[in-house]
């Protein structure tokens, strides 16, 4: 059986000619992939497959590089560059920071 | 580069640099559950030293820097000379070098536009495409719908595009592989003799390098 990626000949809708100018933090996945891939931390096959693996209802719901993400990040926990566990914490981290930031925006 | 992203670095530099970090969220008070895991995967990969904050800064405007101009270049060239032009159908990525377009270790195939032939690039599987000369593939591009359709009923979309071919030219599919990657060189615009190679590389857009359109005279 085809895997999902492999749409290649199936039927689907209209082209839908559309184009979005990449916001900053899309720019800064495509960077990750480019930094780590010329450091030997990332094989585009590598990428493709961790795509693939994320299954057919996040493929379809997920945006572009949102997939990239998942993938480039399911990638460095395999090869052990990062752990799940400081990934967790530093996300809670960010999310603080984040919403500590919005809450001084709003009381300034 | 956009002066958000500017912004972006002056926020930077203002920080004391005891400790790298990432760079903030985007400023329009959202913060996505993927954005969050950028920005944490980002700062624990600056802070063990895999890169650094500014290599990641240098690698955004690199890749701002890459725009259909570039693939326009080595198309206006191949118009022009056509010992250029056998040497790129031969071997593009050396073509490309050869004027001084920086495309990285991949294989470049150049696929010519004729009065018999005309080429249309796709990438079945995911999203490969000659960015290092086109800059970032286009929403479209990546689509379910371009995805399935361009090798089944490739007419079909062309005219999706407002591109009609004419049945007695033949349509060739190229399915791009991360370590293939294909640009079509379309046909020179009829009325455009004694043009400077210039205002020649204007007229090959990017939907033209892809196969969606043709170059047109404007």
């Amino acid at each position: 059986m085809r895997s999902h990626h492999d749409m290649g000949g199936l039927e689907a809708g209209p082209v839908e000619p559309t184009e979005h100018d990449y916001a900053p933090w899309e720019k800064r996945v495509d960077a990750l992939m480019m930094l780590l891939s010329a450091r030997g931390h990332l094989k585009v096959d590598e990428l493709r497959r961790n795509v693939e693996a994320l299954g057919p209802d996040a493929y379809d719901t997920m945006s572009y590089y949102e997939r990239w993400i998942s993938s480039i990040t399911a990638t460095l926990i395999q090869r052990g560059v990062l752990t799940s566990d400081e990934i967790g914490r530093r996300m809670s981290k960010v999310e603080a920071e984040h919403a500590s930031e919005i809450a001084g925006r709003r009381a300034s | 580069m956009s002066s958000h992203e500017h912004q972006d670095h002056e926020h930077h530099d203002h920080h004391d640099h005891d400790h790298p970090h990432a760079p903030p969220p985007d400023a329009d008070g959202t913060l996505t559950y993927y954005q969050a895991l950028e920005l944490a995967v980002t700062s624990l990969l600056i802070e063990k030293s895999v890169f650094s904050a500014d290599e990641m800064r240098r690698q955004i405007e690199a890749m701002d820097a890459r725009h259909a101009g570039l693939g326009g270049r080595l198309v206006a060239r191949a118009w022009v000379d056509q010992d250029f032009k056998a040497r790129a159908l031969a071997d593009g990525s050396a073509a490309a070098r050869e004027i001084g377009l920086e495309i990285g270790p991949l294989k470049l195939i150049v696929v010519e536009n004729t009065p018999e032939v005309h080429n249309l690039v796709v990438c079945t599987l995911c999203s490969c495409y000659p960015r290092m000369l086109l800059g970032l593939p286009p929403d479209w591009y990546k689509s379910r719908a371009y995805r399935s359709r361009a090798v089944r009923e490739p007419r079909a979309v062309l005219r999706e595009f407002g591109t009609e071919i004419p049945d007695d030219i033949e349509v060739r599919v190229h399915d791009s592989t991360a370590d293939m990657r294909y640009l079509v060189l379309p046909r020179r615009p009829a009325g455009t003799d004694g043009w400077a190679e210039e205002r020649l590389a204007a007229l090959a857009t990017r939907d033209s390098m892809v196969g969606v359109a043709l170059a047109q005279p404007t």
